[in-house]
């Protein structure tokens, strides 16, 4: 049986060059698919390379950073062959996305309405009349109370939890098929993160958008995602469905995730943890990069940790993936 | 869990600040931050204050402090009436009232060396000889996870949960008998801030600790807390033992606030309470309580008059005109 894709990442590298010259390999080696219409979640720490991944997609790489090599093959094309000209159809159009900061994205100096009537100028051949009736609709899809009022509006004169909202009217304003949400609510409280969710999900259903969702908490990824990709120190370490990786998770750093995570529904006297830390590119192991972190560690470690397929599309990078089942068990 | 003796007692605290404008910076209102909090805290307990931004739990903490004035109101720490004391005489207390802060990037000096930042808290308050230094300042280190090799470093070399653990030993430092912790893990990765927690809860049975563990993540305040106090825009709402609290909270905010976190765990289905609009300004707080703008069950009264905090349960404290009306079922009450 095969999946249909609408996109797909293919042994995506990203490198970059700090200061001092040194490379920092930030991806390295990044493989995942994403099928139209459903949500994926790329979740891991800081700095274990989601962001640069999600950014990488859309060809937005910071100067000092380049892509060192793989595909990203977006309905069959790869968009790293693109001309510059080319992507900028792809951006906003067919891909767009939203980011954590809504104050950092939209422009302090033009008012909601110009900034999203921009982008469907850009990318629909409509009058200037029509788009504005368009960002006003998209507005109201958002749920923005009165919105022709808020277009006149300039961002300050709106709160987080409207101004993250105006984002995704943006965004969605071109009916993108995919979406990719960079931590779209970690900058919110939690009822407005609540509402903000609720708006992705059904936005979703009406638009039929694929959601490329990149966040640390694994709450979120509960709720959202039907498929998820776990990624730690550049690499993917686990992808699977939403159940593979909750359920019968089989790489020692999910396992650890999962069960140092603080439940609501749960009383715990104390929490599993992950000893060490997450170690910075400039220093990541080499072989497993989870190594002097995992309880399964031993020497075959320090070689590049095999690829082990499950079947239905749960994929583990693990040396030790046979041993990791035994260690699952009721929390 | 805490003996019955009260460490620390707030009566009434308001903390307003001062809005500004135009040229002579004239004062053309005031943020009520904190507006009329009272509470008490026991020996030994961990009370976990929680609440969205902009609730005051923060400022509430700086208050309590003396690192922010009151406007109101009144703070006892161990019996004695410390809110309008000089700072000659609160210096001593401040020994037993420390703070850790969410930040550990600008809570720790950067020209420091990590020897330095401990062994000041140590020095100013006297509490370790001047010959015992480097042997306490090693010992505070390895008790928080860290090398004693570290003392010579410098803060910038150590990655942010490592920079919690030196405020925690600085926190420490002092045997302190109150520990304010605001956002103290909210800035660590998951893995870390599992490893932090732990070491919170060591650190509390060891050396006989009292928590006001300020967050606004409830899961984490579930793990560490004994009674949770729930707060919205300067008001406490709800103030309950942990298990009554999670198992029946009577608040309609509570109930929302709790269905609001996800649960991971794709099995676990649960009613979804999705809250509408923003929290109002606390510069303009709606009239009567305070969240009947937001509230699913908010009857006319609740515009007019603002509900008192009382104690429906043993224990259990709640300021609403319906409380119990709004359960994690979804069902009216």
């Amino acid at each position: 049986m095969k999946e249909p894709v609408l996109l797909e990442v293919r042994n995506l590298k990203v490198y970059f060059r700090n200061d001092e010259g040194l490379e920092l390999r930030a991806v390295d080696g990044v493989s995942f698919t994403v099928p139209p219409g459903k949500t994926v979640a790329l979740v891991g720490e800081s700095g274990c390379g989601k962001s640069v991944t999600a950014l990488a997609i859309l060809r937005l790489v910071e100067a000092n950073g380049r892509i060192a090599g793989g595909e990203v093959l977006f309905e069959g094309k790869n968009l790293l062959a693109l001309s510059e000209r080319e992507m900028q159809r792809v951006r906003g159009k067919e891909i767009a996305i939203i980011f954590q900061e809504p104050s950092a994205a939209l422009n302090p100096v033009y008012t909601v309405g110009e900034q999203i009537v921009e982008a469907i100028l850009l990318h629909q051949s409509v009058s200037r009349e029509k788009a504005r009736a368009l960002a006003e609709e998209m507005l109201h899809l958002v749920g923005i109370p009165e919105p022709r009022k808020r277009l006149n509006e300039y961002p300050h004169e709106l709160s987080g939890g409207m101004k993250q909202r105006a984002m995704i009217a943006m965004a969605l304003s071109c009916r993108p098929k995919l979406l990719i949400a960079d931590e779209p609510t970690t900058s919110l409280d939690v009822t407005i993160q609540a509402q903000i969710l609720e708006l992705l999900r059904e936005l979703q259903r009406q638009i039929g958008m694929a959601i490329l969702l990149i966040t640390h908490d694994l709450g979120i990824v509960a709720d959202m995602a039907d498929e998820v990709v776990v990624m730690y120190a550049g690499k993917v370490v686990e992808r699977g469905t939403k159940y593979d990786i909750f359920k019968r998770c089989r790489h020692p750093y999910t396992l650890g995730l999962l069960r140092s995570v603080p439940r609501l529904d749960v009383d715990e006297n104390a929490l599993a943890s992950i000893p060490g830390f997450v170690p910075d590119p400039l220093h990541f192991p080499e072989g497993c990069r989870f190594r002097g972190r995992c309880f399964l560690e031993d020497e075959t470690c320090a070689t590049e940790p095999p690829e082990v397929a499950l079947g239905d599309g749960h994929v583990v990078y693990c040396h030790h993936a046979a041993l990791s089942e035994v260690c699952h068990g009721e929390r | 869990m805490g003996n019955g003796e009260v460490l620390l007692r707030v009566e009434n605290l308001k903390k307003y600040f001062p809005l500004r404008a135009g040229v002579f910076k004239k004062v053309v209102g005031w943020i009520r931050a904190v507006d009329g909090v009272s509470f008490e805290v026991f020996s030994g307990e961990t009370l976990g204050i929680v609440g969205e931004s902009g609730c005051g739990k923060s400022t509430l903490g700086m208050t309590i402090l003396r690192l922010l004035e009151p406007t109101e109101g009144r703070i006892f720490f161990a019996g004695q009436d410390i809110t309008r004391l000089p700072p000659a005489k609160l210096r001593p207390i401040r020994k037993d009232m420390q703070m850790i802060f969410q930040d550990p990037f600008s809570s720790l000096n950067p020209r420091m060396t990590i020897q330095a930042i401990l062994e000041e808290g140590l020095r100013v308050h006297r509490v370790v000889p001047r010959d015992a230094m480097q042997k306490e300042v090693e010992m505070l280190l390895e008790r928080v996870g860290l090398s004693r090799d570290y003392v010579r470093r410098f803060p910038h070399e150590f990655s942010g949960g490592q920079r919690q653990r030196i405020s925690i030993a600085r926190a420490i430092a002092l045997r302190p008998r109150l520990v304010i912790a605001d956002e103290a893990l909210s800035s660590l990765d998951v893995s870390v801030r599992a490893q932090v927690l732990n070491l919170l809860q060591e650190l509390k049975r060891e050396y006989s600790l009292t928590y006001l563990f300020i967050s606004h993540d409830l899961a984490v305040v579930r793990q560490i807390s004994h009674r949770i106090l729930v707060m919205y825009l300067g008001k406490v709402v709800e103030l309950a033992p942990k298990e009554a609290f999670f198992a029946r909270p009577l608040h309609p905010y509570s109930v929302a606030l709790i269905s609001a976190v996800p649960i991971p765990d794709p099995g676990v289905r649960k009613v979804r309470i999705i809250l509408s609009g923003d929290v109002p300004s606390p510069l303009h707080p709606p009239s009567g309580c305070r969240f009947h703008t937001r509230c699913p069950r908010a009857q006319e009264i609740c515009a007019m008059t603002e509900p008192p905090l009382l104690e429906v349960e043993p224990g259990h404290f709640v300021a609403c005109h319906f409380p119990g009306s709004l359960t994690l079922e979804g069902t009216s009450g």
